[in-house]
């Protein structure tokens, strides 16, 4: 059922890359799609429930507010005439909670999309992701902000494939 | 109805290219290349996207508006994974934040690696 409608969705995507919508052109993405899921049937990830699709929506809108936010702060520090003084740049360890790769890959792109935060590096042993932070007030705000935001909805989401 | 439209789509592009301004302004203030990439990646993809969503009002064009959020999307993907490449890529090549630096937490990781 799911790879129906992920065939479904892949089509549609070609048909919106392609640009053109005849039923000719969704055929050939769906042709396209399903031979795209079968050379990477191993690494599909497993049907959603719906309850997580909504908590994916709810860390979707949190990441366009948060993005809007970072952006007209970035544009404050850069206009502000006493910039060099305010600034207070710092790279701060965080530990990680998430364990997998696709997590981690989450949070480290939606860090370097919101305020003030720019993800650097994470360790070899993945328990730590060091965050390049704009303007430091304290390493323990910084931690907090991420750890109670993005970390605690990303699990939230991933949370349910560990039951299954 | 076409009229609201396209002041709509006016006013988002003069947002997006004030954005995309004032990243380009941090980009030349900002003391080093961490910092800059605050400018470039957040700044930067917010006014590309607002640009991207005036096309899309503006175009009437349900293949063209699709294609535009496609775009917003890719945008959002790729931007956050080019600017952490380029910044640790710096950082792994021996590049040093800033002196006004206030703290660094990798610094001492960086040197047991090495």
């Amino acid at each position: 059922m799911s790879l129906l409608l992920l065939t479904f969705l892949l089509s549609f995507i070609w048909a919106l890359i392609t640009g053109t919508f005849t039923l000719l052109n969704l055929l050939l993405g769906a042709v396209i799609g399903v031979a795209a899921m079968y050379l990477l049937r191993s690494s599909l990830p497993k049907p959603k429930a719906p309850s997580q699709i909504r908590r994916i929506l709810s860390l979707l809108l949190l990441f366009l507010y948060e993005l809007m936010l970072s952006a007209i702060r970035v544009a404050r520090i850069v206009l502000d005439p006493q910039l060099k003084k305010n600034l207070r740049p710092a790279i701060v360890a965080v530990p990680l909670d998430v364990k997998r790769d696709a997590e981690i890959m989450l949070l480290a792109n939606m860090i370097t999309l919101t305020p003030g935060t720019l993800s650097l590096d994470v360790s070899e042993d993945k328990k730590t992701l060091f965050v390049h932070v704009l303007t430091l007030d304290s390493k323990e705000a910084v931690v907090a902000d991420i750890k109670n935001g993005f970390e605690a909805k990303i699990r939230e989401i991933y949370e349910d494939d560990l039951g299954n | 109805m076409m009229d609201l439209a396209q002041y709509l789509a006016a006013a988002l592009i003069l947002l997006g290219a004030g954005f995309a301004l004032v990243s380009a302004m941090g980009v030349l203030r900002l003391p080093d290349l961490y910092t800059r990439m605050h400018a470039a990646s957040k700044a930067g993809s917010v006014g590309a996207g607002f640009i991207l969503i005036a096309v899309a009002i503006v175009s009437f064009d349900l293949a063209v508006t699709l294609r535009a959020f496609a775009g917003i999307f890719f945008l959002l993907l790729t931007t956050p994974v080019a600017s952490h490449l380029l910044a640790r890529a710096s950082y792994q090549s021996g590049y040093r934040p800033a002196e006004s630096t206030v703290m660094n937490d990798l610094d001492a990781e960086f040197q047991t690696h090495s």
